[in-house]
């Protein structure tokens, strides 16, 4: 296989991973936004651990569109 | 190319000096981070110089971030880790005003680099286990060794070990990788809009709508360069606290 194909098939591949991360803050926000309806006078204390999760679960996305864009640029 | 999206984190040199093999020059990259830290340095130095009990706009910004961060290292180290105050407090300034300043138009943002974020990141663990010998001897090495039944710990204790090696990779990944993924996912959206508006009308009406993302995603940025710079805070606050109170 020619190596533009391969290296265009892995970043393509690559992107996958993004998914993972998607279900991950899904699960984030869902749970943090069932747990603020159940008791909303709670949530707002509990909003810095949200935006801290929210960070280190969308920073795995970010690695694997990283991964994407060293395959695209760099090799 | 004119848009490449990468262009923007070439590092091109003002002047080269060596000095015994060793290159001094001043690149962008120093340049910036001169900026940065003349930045943070001139505002705090500001804030301060006039202070009265009831504080103006600038000291009041000083205060709270003061208060911010003070609070994030008392929760997660502390009050031992107060000792440790200013070390994360230039970190945290350092890198919030490092990602703010890149996402000025035509500047460069230097925490794009993973050597700048992964020094950094090598400063924060040299300090937790120099300062975790020093406070405990031999003792900080509990933090290797969980409180679990005897059995499990040849399976966990080499898991513990490559848990403590990888964290100033991921630490300084995930920093670089934000900043470089998303100055780079705004650089492409930009770049959809110059293609389509060679189109003529047809194109410029197309061209509207990843226009409106970029600038959403603008917003998006401004969000992650801070919450990064929070979340580098946070994390070497932890892992300082594993350094004053190795067992688990």
């Amino acid at each position: 296989m020619e190596t533009e194909a391969a290296k265009l098939i892995g970043a393509g591949l690559a992107c996958t991973g993004m998914g993972g991360a998607g279900i991950g803050l899904g699960v984030l926000f869902g749970n943090y936004l069932s747990g603020a309806l159940r008791n909303p006078s709670a949530a707002q204390g509990q909003f810095t651990n949200l935006l801290l999760g929210f960070a280190l679960t969308e920073a795995l996305g970010i690695f694997s569109l990283l991964i994407a864009l060293l395959l695209l640029f760099v090799f | 190319m004119a848009n490449d999206p990468i262009h923007q984190f070439q590092i091109s040199k003002f002047f080269s000096l060596e000095l015994g093999g060793v290159d001094f020059g001043f690149t962008n990259s120093s340049l910036f981070m001169a900026i940065t830290v003349a930045t943070v340095a001139g505002f705090l130095i500001m804030a301060t110089s006039r202070r009265g009990l009831v504080p103006n706009r600038m000291q009041s910004i000083a205060e709270l971030s003061y208060e911010f961060i003070a609070q994030t290292l008392r929760n997660t180290a502390g009050s031992e880790g107060m000792k440790f105050f200013p070390f994360v407090f230039s970190l945290f300034a350092f890198v919030l005003v490092g990602n703010m300043l890149g996402m000025f138009p035509y500047f460069f943002t230097i925490t794009s680099h993973i050597i700048v974020t992964f020094a950094l990141a090598m400063l924060v663990i040299s300090v937790v286990i120099v300062y975790g010998f020093m406070k405990n001897g031999v003792k900080f090495l509990k933090l290797f060794v969980p409180s679990v039944p005897a059995w499990l710990l040849p399976l966990l204790i080499p898991i513990e070990i490559i848990s403590f090696v990888a964290r100033p990779l991921s630490l300084s990944i995930r920093l670089f990788a934000n900043m470089l993924a998303g100055h780079i996912t705004l650089k492409v959206f930009a770049g959809f809009v110059v293609t389509l508006s060679a189109f003529g009308a047809v194109g410029w009406a197309g061209a509207v709508l990843p226009f409106l993302l970029a600038v959403a995603l603008t917003a998006l940025e401004f969000l992650v360069a801070f919450l990064q710079a929070y979340v580098f805070a946070t994390l070497t606050c932890i892992y300082l606290h594993d350094a004053l109170h190795p067992g688990h």
